[in-house]
């Protein structure tokens, strides 16, 4: 047999391979180039809006250069002489400085305004309610999971893994919706409260189903060795199975925690937003993305720097949650 | 035999169906395991052997839908009659499976006392008594006596497989069983699990399941051959023949066991 009878066909095939070979590299640069240019403008951006006072103080209202306090809904400096006595604006409830009143053909010129003041409520906000969302998610949707993945076979339990997966697709605006028909209305007040079950809403159905899919790897024969030993179910499950998984149950929670920080529509409608530093889950909180919301709609650029610099933050607090993700799988994995 | 040392437990096994959801696996099989003796069950692929030795502790019934009809005795208790707790039986008959099984959060310690804290004990001289004795008795104590507190995975196949067996062992069973305990492992790993066999069988009474004819023929007392019967529109197991190693591999009664035995079939 002569084994250079295909030659003509080996050459069209390898370069078929080769061209589909560089079709996956190009697909895979579409998908990463977004990515490092996202992080990338983040980064650059954000990072030159940080400094010492980003971290450590709250909102105060931006000032004009080398001025005092700006009023915030017509971007003019306030003439602290003239509250009082002068006349209302019956739109914002401020005092018309009569020098700019009625003369409009003078705009101001927003970009000479200079921010100042922090995002350590939004810090603060961010840590309080997403920490409190995953201490009720977690040991529900721990259970859930437990649930799906050791009594496989009831009917009740499809039912349960369809409601996980839907619940966890919801826009998250609805789950805001709800949050606020839910926790707001009835309470009379926006709260920490109410943002972090909003949440909770989202972060359930992840834990769940990582769990149920971590758990499903565990091996039966393990199960089986403990049940052999005369372990009843609910102690094979408790003592060894869910510590063989635990390191990826530990991801799904970590990931559930990365996800609702970075939530911002269920936020919106039951934390509202607080400009003052709070440690108190029943007052209405701060939260870094309602700050970036905030800060992109402002009329003043500096305070569109601000966002950047929340943007950042969030960002950072997430990649650092996804690392920490990938140290504790691999360290646990090697012992 | 030191047998008049250690209590002899036997087995009866009469009329077991074993079902899958509603597919019986294996025709009714009468089978008796006798105090202090090594019964071999060997078969073909499919011929329900493994499922029958999973019926004796009652491990069949953990798979979905799975239950098992007839009865099956331990000395004169019926393991299977109404108020008898599954995972107590397990504790008297205890099992040992293909693949080794190291538990893989616990150490090397560990994965022997967690049987012993099940059955509620928890003085710490206590444990490392039970522990250290069972070790031994698996041959393994001296391999392992400088690394407890190491995680089973440390361990080669073999050694974890004689380490399921401590922990099987450490509960003080009346009867074990063994799902081819060698098919996972090397030669020489087998041969140290054949040389424990023999020893055990001076404490306890043992059922293996094996595919290794040999393995049947050099540790076994007696024999049950399993066939499978594919005519139907499901195969269905039974039980041919049972009988002494010696007269099954020497004098097979039944034709099918011949053929199988001298490789014509299976």
């Amino acid at each position: 047999m002569n084994i250079q009878t295909n030659m003509q066909n080996y050459a069209g095939r390898s370069l078929v391979d080769r061209a589909m070979r560089g079709l996956t590299v190009v697909a895979t640069a579409l998908a990463i180039i977004p990515l490092f240019l996202i992080i990338g403008y983040v980064l650059i951006v954000g990072g030159a809006a940080l400094n010492l006072d980003f971290f450590t103080q709250t909102y105060q209202p931006p000032v004009a250069v080398g001025s005092e306090a700006i009023d915030p809904a017509t971007g003019l400096p306030i003439d602290s002489t003239l509250s009082g006595s002068g006349a209302i604006d019956p739109a914002t409830g401020l005092p018309i400085d009569p020098s700019t009143a009625g003369s409009s053909e003078e705009q101001p010129d927003l970009s000479q305004v200079e921010a100042r003041g922090g995002v350590l409520h939004g810090i603060v906000g961010t840590l309080m309610i997403t920490i409190a969302a995953l201490l009720i998610s977690l040991p529900i949707g721990i259970m859930a999971g437990i649930f799906l993945a050791e009594y496989p076979d009831t009917p009740f339990n499809t039912f349960i893994r369809f409601c996980c997966d839907v619940l966890s697709g919801a826009p998250s605006i609805v789950i805001g919706v709800v949050g606020f028909t839910l926790l707001v209305q009835t309470t009379r007040t926006y709260s920490g409260v109410a943002g972090a079950i909003a949440l909770t809403f989202l972060m359930v159905p992840t834990i769940a189903r990582t769990t149920e899919e971590i758990l499903k790897l565990v091996p039966n024969a393990t199960r089986e060795a403990a049940m052999a030993m005369g372990a009843p179910m609910w102690y094979a499950t408790l003592t060894v199975v869910v510590p063989t998984a635990l390191s990826g149950i530990v991801t799904g929670a970590l990931l559930a925690f990365a996800r609702g920080a970075g939530e911002t529509a269920p936020l919106l409608l039951t934390i509202q937003g607080n400009s003052n530093l709070s440690f108190s889950l029943f007052e209405p909180l701060a939260a870094l993305p309602l700050l970036t919301y905030k800060y992109i709609e402002s009329p003043f650029p500096a305070e569109n720097q601000l966002a950047w610099g929340t943007a950042f933050v969030l960002m950072m607090l997430v990649l650092g949650v996804n690392l920490l993700v990938r140290i504790t799988t691999a360290r646990i994995k090697k012992g | 035999m030191a047998a008049t040392a250690h209590p002899a437990h036997s087995m009866t096994v009469r009329g077991l169906k074993p079902f899958y959801a509603k597919r019986q696996a294996v025709q009714a099989v009468d089978l008796d395991v006798r105090a202090h003796e090594i019964l071999a069950l060997i078969g073909p692929s499919g011929c329900g052997k493994s499922t029958v030795l999973r019926c004796l502790n009652r491990m069949h019934e953990t798979i979905p839908y799975a239950h098992a009809e007839g009865s099956v005795k331990l000395d004169d208790l019926d393991i299977y009659q109404a108020g008898i707790d599954a995972t107590l039986v397990r504790r008297k008959i205890g099992m040992v499976f293909q693949m080794p099984i190291a538990l893989r959060t616990r150490s090397i310690y560990e994965n022997i006392a967690v049987g012993l804290r099940l059955g509620g004990m928890n003085d710490r001289l206590e444990l490392d008594r039970r522990v250290e004795q069972a070790l031994r008795s698996a041959n393994l104590w001296d391999e392992v006596k400088d690394k407890l507190q190491l995680s089973g995975l440390a361990l080669s196949g073999g050694q974890q497989q004689r380490l399921s067996i401590a922990r099987t062992i450490a509960i003080e069973p009346a009867v074990i069983l063994f799902d081819e305990p060698c098919s996972a492992l090397d030669p020489i790993s087998t041969l140290k699990i054949e040389e424990l066999l023999l020893q055990l069988r001076e404490r306890y009474t043992l059922v293996i399941v094996t595919h290794n004819m040999q393995q049947a023929a050099r540790i076994s007392d007696r024999t049950a051959v399993f066939m499978v019967e594919r005519g139907q529109e499901q195969p269905v197991g039974l039980l041919v023949e049972e009988g002494s190693t010696e007269q099954i591999f020497s004098k097979p009664r039944d034709r099918r066991t011949e053929e199988y035995i001298s490789g014509k079939v299976g």
